[in-house]
């Protein structure tokens, strides 16, 4: 029997339909802040944040992702998400992902004129996000 | 008349020719298939999108953001994607004639071109090319289109243009393919479409965080960029429907010239025949009598 507090969730990224189906629980990273999201959630817009991605399908199984950039477009009972880029703990590569971490913490800490700070937090952000997406 | 020998020359080299632009047929054909799922895939994302856009909008509408009305420049940049090889009939100077015919003149445009024919033939004509990422439409990726979008913006931030083009071939199937040019920046305040749908996106309340304008500035670096990747993906598609029909109409050209061929060499036979009999014939006479 569908469990009444599930929702459909949809996760789009321009090459292909990333996930499609229901769920009781999507938690994830805003510009904001964390959010969690349940069924009857207000209205909302929002855009994401480098961070993890946690669908909660049951109350038993739990789906990760790497979600990296995009918005997420709420709605009652269904939440739409528009994501750039997004991969699967599986589709991920550990290792550069932990260059690339190193890299933009050096880089942050060097603090020279020419790197773009921002960008650098990004890459770190991008790369935190890989990581742990990948240890689940 | 020709002769027999140069008839059969012309032939064969016609036959050539034409099992060349067959297997270049069959190999765009092949590439066509491939690109054409590519793009109804990413159709769901640039639906998505375009509506998203599109509510927001009708609720800023008001909002005096930079992204919403055009800069102080007078100058243009457009995109142009183009193919990076020939032999796809009217493909690449469809856009070039589109880009040429428009309102927008030659000494405002700064073009960003994808595709190194349309490059060339837009430098030809005298049009200021400013960056080439001809590489690009090999294989298009996301990446590509956020880079293409992150260059434009930083000159539209800049003030360095006031307004932002699209050039591309829209795929519509397999046989149509329409030169398409748009205006990506400043966003229309109302966007072409079905006004009865615009009517559902602005009744359901939304509410956004960050803010409204906000959002505005975040999410429609996203919308371009979604936008320019549909349209590189549709050009491949287009790039091969157009190269398969040009093709195909070179395969039959040369089936028919290979026919007429055949028919001038059967005569010029025939006619080397009866010259030699005749020949024979009047020599035997002469001898008998």
């Amino acid at each position: 029997m569908a469990d009444e507090r599930a929702f459909a969730l949809k996760i789009i990224t321009p090459d292909r339909v990333f996930y499609e189906g229901e769920a009781i629980m999507v938690e994830l990273r805003t510009t904001e802040g964390e959010i969690g999201v349940l069924k009857n959630h207000i209205p909302l817009t929002c855009v994401v944040a480098p961070g993890l991605l946690r669908i909660r399908e049951t109350d038993t199984e739990v789906k990760t992702a790497a979600l990296m950039s995009g918005f997420v477009e709420i709605l009652q009972d269904c939440v739409t998400i528009l994501a750039e880029v997004i991969e699967w703990p599986d589709e991920i590569d550990v290792k550069r992902a932990e260059e690339a971490r190193v890299r933009a913490e050096r880089r942050l800490a060097e603090k020279a004129e020419t790197t773009n700070l921002k960008r650098a937090e990004l890459a770190l952000q991008r790369s935190v996000a890989r990581i742990e997406a990948a240890k689940k | 008349m020709a002769s027999m020998r140069d008839i059969k020359r012309r032939k064969v080299s016609i036959q050539s020719t034409q099992q060349i632009t067959k297997a270049m047929k069959l190999v765009s054909t092949v590439k066509l298939q491939r690109a054409k799922t590519r793009a109804e895939r990413s159709k769901a994302y640039f639906n998505c999108m375009y509506e998203t856009i599109q509510g927001i909008i009708a609720r800023t509408g008001h909002v005096e953001h930079p992204y919403l009305v055009k800069g102080d420049s007078d100058r243009k940049a457009v995109v142009v994607i183009t193919s990076n090889r020939g032999l796809a009939g009217g493909y690449n100077s469809n856009i070039v004639k589109l880009v040429a015919g428009s309102e927008l003149k030659k000494e405002q445009v700064d073009v960003y071109a994808v595709g190194k024919k349309g490059r060339d033939l837009l430098k030809r004509r005298g049009y200021n090319v400013k960056a080439d990422h001809s590489e690009v439409i090999n294989e298009p990726l996301y990446k590509d289109a956020m880079e293409i979008t992150e260059e434009v913006l930083s000159s539209y931030k800049a003030g360095e243009v006031g307004e932002v083009w699209l050039a591309y071939t829209g795929f519509k199937n397999t046989v149509s393919h329409i030169p398409t040019l748009i205006k990506l920046l400043p966003v229309d305040g109302k966007l072409s479409g079905d006004d009865g749908e615009e009517h559902k996106t602005v009744t359901t309340l939304m509410n956004y965080e960050p803010e409204e304008s906000e959002a505005l500035e975040l999410i429609i670096p996203k919308y371009v960029s979604s936008l320019i990747y549909g349209a590189l993906i549709e050009a491949v598609a287009s790039e091969n429907g157009a190269r398969m029909q040009a093709m195909d109409s070179a395969t039959s050209n040369a089936e028919e010239m290979i026919g007429t061929l055949e028919l001038q060499y059967n005569r010029a036979r025939q006619g080397h025949i009866t010259q030699e009999l005749t020949e024979i014939i009047g020599g035997a006479e002469a001898l008998s009598s």
